[in-house]
């Protein structure tokens, strides 16, 4: 295989491109100005470039000892270095004065239309809309399974490949979106390149930015701080929709909310929550704890752990709603339901056979401590 | 050749023979480190090492410093060697400085940039109900917007603090009073004011530590009592440390100046010491302005 | 003459109880207190360095060849990376350029030795247990440090064991470079031959000293923040921890107060090289030497100002971010006035190109492409969209290898005959410049592209369209390391066995400076009185 994208792979619209060189397709005024600043600089810079060198070159052609050249003998000149100071100051200071438009503008996240809360978790990407449109919604966005596998098999294919999602973010067009960053455990950072937006996700602290994109479509973005192992298996996906489309889809997402939201009261069997269990397993723990419980490094392991054979429920249930050691994050954004369902797996699988049962209840029992 | 000798024998520049110091040294430290490392991580063995370590580097270190004095008596040591003892000592400080600087920048950090931004309007999506307020400034604020940190008193200037400010001016005074009288050739008088300052350094000590004790158990302000309690110890600590160094050095000279080493003209070892222990003052005086009372 | 060379008969040198040829054997290293056989150690300690950060690059080159994992899993990975990062610029550049400064600065200011001998011995031999740790640590339970180079809290707080060992690893070389700066300072401060005025002395010299300063300003300062760390993990302190009311980004603050000058530390002593190189083999004196000097001083001074422009992306005021960006942009001024000096001390010389000048030439080309996307990522708003993306790693690479390695290579062929009195082959020099000029190109080159296209560093795996430059990344690396091995094998391993020509004691026709007025191989002891110089200094007389 010469080319390794040859023919195998196209563009992805709002993603990167085949054999791209060049700063991604602006979608929004910011990537926009960025990119002409860009081309600015890159103008700027291969001038004083070729003609620094081209004088170099030119003597390094003429003045040569096998040329019979005879050294000169001038070594100082006050006037040629002040001149020399002086000018590239002159140059760069054009240069951040050109830029400091973009930059006051970037930072500017006063007046949004919708605000959106975006957490990084590891390694996913938390998304709820705070205000606005929508109003309420939230989800987790996690990289497609299959895409996982084929990067382990050592086999990728597909366009999207690793930037398949199964829950993109959804704004409208033309819509001044602010984007509240933090993130749960390590710093990650968001960013897609088409809208000129990068913010890190700083847990503890909120940081903001925005962006207002000027034509719909799918747009493409990976984490980029490193955050652990899965640090690039956590992308970003935001489609832009229509101002109906959007409305539309708020409305979709309302009413699977509403289904999908579990009654914390509700007395599970204990095969359903097993079968809950390891949905919730294979999507949040299974990373680090291993399909196989086994843990690894300073993960520990679940298989045979003494927190989990516990006869006490309340041991697990802290563990996994507070963290531990650094290592273990906290996992109270899942619901009651998830946790218990977890909790309940964890207890019976592998060769941890104890027969309990953790119901939602005791998980709202624990929060309320 | 003879522009290499001045009349008294002494070399233009002494440069050692081949030394074993060095290299056992590095073996003393790659002990402690890797023992240590061991160690932090429950591996009770890693302790040996650290021992060992200890050991090799305390011998390593008597033996080396034995060197160095035996060649500064031996008259070894011209003008010039001397010379680059002082700038070697003066940029060693400067190091120290600039390590000092890191811990004092993260309290400056915290205080002025860390908790605000934690309590403020943005970061009330996080935190809902944490108040900025450093624990210092009111009685039972913990600086915690996680509420993780169990309630502690904070350390204030009385008494102990401040009587350990006095004592450390009070022996930047005495290590003057000692050079004067070593200049002055009164060597009995120089080792009186000697074992004074060591004196005064070996009581901050002890107040730091009964201070430490207090501090921990009536005061139940800990290492894990946030940043507050990470910064108080840091600080505090680190310069704890440095006074034990310079009360060890102290005691060194003291007991180099009874065996008869050092003269009015010749004693950088005693000035290094001094400046040294200068500095170490001059730090307590930050610590103290903005530890204890801001 | 005699000032220089090695006494014969000269009853006074007994009384310096000091034997005159190394000590035979093992000894002769291991308790050495002699510059040059130290600058030997540092010089070859950091070649082995430089081949470990070199195979973890393969690796991860390796890895990078095709889309999908092909050999590592993630994990390992960004273990491949962090340590390659330390290792390379803790364990392969800094201490290289202590070598050199061990080797030359003694004989380019007609001293005797450095200024404390066995200090100078004990720097070097702490290298050896830091590296050991530093590499040992992927032997340890849960792998080496995988955080990368700059260590951010808190994912260095998830890391096992081998994290603490990398921290005691760092303190050790902290303690290492700040006893060899100061030995370097009081060197150059104090042990200078009479009439060697700081002005008339080699820019080396001058660029080390500012090198120097800049290290003991700042690497204590590392040292305070991995100590914050390891509290952070093991005594339940929260410097980093915003639940107990720390911050992580202070963590990047006071690592980039040192992280930025660093990057300094690793570049001065290459313009000091380089400044050697051009004046001799364009047969001209330095153009503008004072410039030079107060250039060199403007960077290291303004290095402390811009240390936030590796934090844009974190979300800081818009004031922090317009005063970083107009800093880091100052930086280009004075670094221009070294280029347009270089280029003006060519003007009209009378050039030949030995291998030392084709890497001195090369140096500035190509430093210069990486100064330049320097600029562009300095400029905030375009750094929002290059930031940890391959475009900084092609900018750094750039400026490192093509940079300080570059220059290094340069100094080893202008010194090398003089460390070992042979010659190296001129065209197996040629071979290695012109060799690792076009694949260190082509390794770098299109990971300005895959920058822009954004595709993120430390990924061990990526979106197939990055596929094509990352495949021809991966050709270059293996190309660019396997001169490197023949640059070994086919010069530094002959030259070591003394193999080649016997090199006079001025090799360079053009070249200035009293390690010229002694013999190649340098005797085991030079100017242990103080020489008489001419009054450029340059040269000794009587
Ligand atoms: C030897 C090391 C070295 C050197 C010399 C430099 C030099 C410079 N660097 Fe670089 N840099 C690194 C090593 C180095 N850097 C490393 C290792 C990182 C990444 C760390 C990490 O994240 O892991 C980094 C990252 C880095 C960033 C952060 C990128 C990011 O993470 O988002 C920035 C941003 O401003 C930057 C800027 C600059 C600038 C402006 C210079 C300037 O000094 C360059 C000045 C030179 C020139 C400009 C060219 C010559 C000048 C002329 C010919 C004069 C005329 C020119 C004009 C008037 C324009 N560097
Ligand atoms: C300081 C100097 C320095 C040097 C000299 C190098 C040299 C090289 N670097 Fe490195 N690099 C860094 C400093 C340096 N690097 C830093 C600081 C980082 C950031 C780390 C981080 O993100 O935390 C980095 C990151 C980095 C990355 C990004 C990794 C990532 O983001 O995941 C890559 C990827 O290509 C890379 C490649 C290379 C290559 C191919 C070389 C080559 O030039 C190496 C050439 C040398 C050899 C190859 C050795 C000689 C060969 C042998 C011993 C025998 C085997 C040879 C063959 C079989 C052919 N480097
Ligand atoms: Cu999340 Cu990288
Ligand atoms: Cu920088």
């Amino acid at each position: 295989m010469a080319w390794a994208a040859d023919g195998a792979v196209q563009s992805l619209p709002g993603g990167p491109a085949v054999r791209q060189m060049d700063l991604a397709p602006p979608a929004t005024q910011i990537a926009a100005d960025v990119q002409s600043l860009h081309y600015g600089l890159l103008v700027v810079c291969l001038l004083i470039f070729v003609a620094v060198f081209g004088v170099m070159f030119y003597s390094i052609l003429k003045h040569r000892k096998s040329l019979g050249a005879k050294p000169a003998n001038f070594h100082e000149s006050v006037k040629v270095e002040i001149a020399w100071t002086i000018v590239p100051f002159i140059i760069v200071a054009c240069m951040g004065f050109a830029a400091t438009k973009t930059v006051v503008a970037q930072k500017d996240t006063s007046n949004a239309d919708l605000t959106i809360k975006v957490t990084g978790y590891q390694w996913k990407w938390g998304y709820e809309y705070l205000k606005g449109p929508g109003e309420g919604i939230q989800f987790l966005s996690t990289l497609d399974p299959a895409q996982r596998q084929m990067s382990d098999a050592g086999k990728p294919s597909g366009d999207d490949y690793l930037l398949k999602v199964d829950h993109p973010m959804v704004v409208p067009v033309g819509q001044k979106v602010r984007i509240i960053t933090t993130a749960n455990d390590v710093i990650h950072s968001w960013m897609i390149p088409a809208f000129g937006v990068k913010q890190d996700a700083i847990p503890g602290f909120v940081r903001d930015t925005w962006f207002r994109a000027d034509r719909t479509g799918d747009f493409y973005g990976q984490c980029a701080e490193l955050c652990g192992k899965e640090h690039a298996y956590m992308p970003i996906h935001v489609r832009v929709l229509s101002a109906d489309d959007y409305a539309q889809w708020v409305a979709g997402e309302k009413k699977r909310l509403a289904e999908l939201a579990d009654d914390p009261k509700k007395v599970w069997e204990h095969d359903a929550l097993m079968a809950r269990g390891q949905q919730v397993y294979a999507g949040n723990c299974a990373v680090c704890h291993r399909p196989d419980g086994k843990g690894g490094g300073p993960v520990k392991p679940l298989d045979g752990s003494a927190k989990v054979l516990d006869a006490d429920h309340l041991v697990q249930i802290q563990v996994l709603l507070h963290g531990q050691n650094n290592v273990m994050p906290s996992w109270k954004q899942l619901s009651d339901t998830e946790i218990a369902a977890v909790v309940t797996f964890t207890k019976n699988n592998w060769s941890n056979q104890t027969g309990q049962t953790v119901q939602p209840s005791e998980v709202t029992a624990a929060r309320a401590q | 050749m003879s522009a290499a000798n001045d009349s008294h024998g002494t070399p233009y520049y002494f440069v050692p023979q081949p030394s074993r110091h060095p290299a056992l040294g590095a073996l003393a430290l790659f002990l402690i480190a890797f023992g240590a490392a061991q160690w932090i991580n429950d591996l009770s063995w890693g302790r040996y090492a650290v021992l060992a370590g200890f050991l090799v580097l305390f011998s390593v270190l008597f033996q080396w410093f034995g060197d160095a004095i035996r060649e500064s008596e031996g008259g070894q040591y011209s003008q010039r060697i001397d010379a680059s003892f002082r700038w070697s000592m003066s940029w060693f400080i400067f190091s120290e400085v600039m390590f000092f600087a890191a811990f004092f920048g993260a309290l400056f950090w915290a205080r002025a940039h860390v908790i605000p931004a934690l309590g403020s309007l943005d970061n009330q999506l996080l935190w809902p109900d944490f108040k900025a307020v450093w624990p210092s400034e009111m009685p039972g604020a913990t600086g915690s917007p996680a509420g993780t940190v169990a309630p502690f008193e904070t350390m204030g200037p009385w008494p102990i603090p401040t009587l350990n400010t006095a004592l450390l001016l009070t022996s930047g005074l005495t290590i003057t009073m000692a050079h004067h009288a070593l200049l002055a050739d009164r060597r009995g008088t120089c080792i009186g004011w000697m074992w004074l300052t060591v004196a005064l350094g070996a009581t901050f000590l002890g107040f730091q530590a009964y201070e430490y004790m207090h501090a921990y158990h009536e005061l139940n302000l800990k290492l894990t009592s946030g940043i507050y309690g990470s910064t108080f110890y840091m600080l505090t600590g680190f310069h704890g440390f440095h006074v034990l160094l310079g009360t060890l050095m102290l005691t060194v000279i003291t007991l180099r100046l009874m065996k008869g080493h050092f003269s009015s003209k010749h004693h950088f070892g005693f000035e290094g010491v001094a400046w040294y222990w200068h500095f170490v003052d001059v730090v307590w005086l930050g610590l103290y302005l903005v530890v204890y009372w801001m | 003459m005699s000032a220089v060379l090695d006494a014969h008969g000269h009853p006074a040198h007994d009384a310096h109880d000091h034997a005159h040829g190394p000590t035979p054997g093992w000894r002769r290293w291991v308790y050495a207190t002699n510059h040059k056989d130290i600058g030997t150690m540092y010089l070859l300690f950091s070649f082995t360095m430089l081949m470990i950060g070199g195979v973890l690059a393969l690796c991860i080159r390796a890895e990078l060849f095709k889309p999908g994992l092909q050999f590592f899993n993630p994990e390992l990975f960004n273990q491949f990376t962090t340590m390659h990062g330390l290792i390379m610029v803790f364990g392969a550049i800094m201490p290289a350029f202590v070598g050199f400064a061990n080797w030359m600065i003694p004989l380019q200011i007609g001293a005797s030795d450095m200024a404390f001998a066995r200090m100078n011995n004990f720097s070097f031999w702490l290298l050896i247990p830091a590296a050991l740790l530093l590499v040992s640590s992927f032997f340890m339970p849960g792998g080496a440090p995988a955080a990368g180079w700059t260590l951010y809290a808190p994912l260095t707080l998830q890391m096992g064991p081998a994290m603490d060992a990398g921290i005691f690893a760092m303190h050790i070389m902290g303690a290492s470079s700040i006893m060899g700066a100061i030995n370097i300072i009081v060197t150059v401060l104090n042990m200078r031959a009479p009439g060697m005025t700081l002005m008339k002395m080699p820019l080396f010299a001058w660029t080390w000293l500012i090198t120097a300063y800049l290290l003991i300003a700042v690497m204590p300062v590392l040292a305070g923040a991995i100590t914050m760390t390891l509290t952070d993990r093991h005594f339940g302190t929260s410097f980093f921890n915003p639940a107990g009311g720390g911050d992580p980004v202070m963590y990047q603050h006071i690592f980039w107060f040192f992280g930025h000058p660093e990057v300094y530390i690793m570049i001065l002593p290459a313009f000091g090289i380089v400044s050697a190189i051009i004046p001799a083999f364009a047969r001209k004196k330095l153009f503008g030497y004072t410039s030079m000097v107060y250039a060199t001083g403007s960077i290291a001074i303004l290095s402390f100002i811009v240390w936030a422009h590796h934090m844009y992306t974190t979300g800081m005021p818009v004031t922090g971010q317009l005063f970083f960006m107009y800093a880091t942009m100052l930086i280009a001024v004075p670094t221009g006035v070294k280029i347009f000096n270089w280029v003006a001390t060519m003007w009209r010389g009378s050039m030949t190109f030995e291998t030392p000048m084709l890497f001195a030439v090369g140096f500035l080309f190509v430093f210069s492409m990486g100064g330049f996307t320097g600029l562009i990522l300095s400029m905030a708003p375009v750094d929002l969209q290059l930031q940890d993306t391959y475009y900084v790693v092609a900018h750094f690479h750039y400026v490192l290898v093509a940079g300080s390695l570059f220059a290094m290579f340069a100094g080893y062929y202008y010194w090398a005959p003089k460390w070992t009195g042979v010659m190296y082959s001129e065209t197996r020099g040629r071979i290695h410049f012109w060799g690792s000029l076009i694949f260190f190109n082509v390794t770098f080159f299109p990971m300005h592209f895959l920058g822009l296209a954004g595709m993120p560093r430390r990924y061990a795996d990526y979106p197939m369209q990055f596929a094509d430059f990352n495949e021809v990344a991966s050709i270059g690396a293996f190309g660019f390391g396997f001169m490197q091995v023949y640059f070994f094998l086919a010069t530094v391993l002959p030259m070591m066995r003394g193999r080649g020509e016997p090199a006079p004691a001025k090799p360079w026709e053009g070249a200035e400076g009293l390690e010229w007025e002694v013999p190649s191989p340098a005797p085991h002891h030079t100017f242990e009185t103080p020489p008489k110089l001419d009054e450029t200094a340059t040269r000794v007389v009587g």
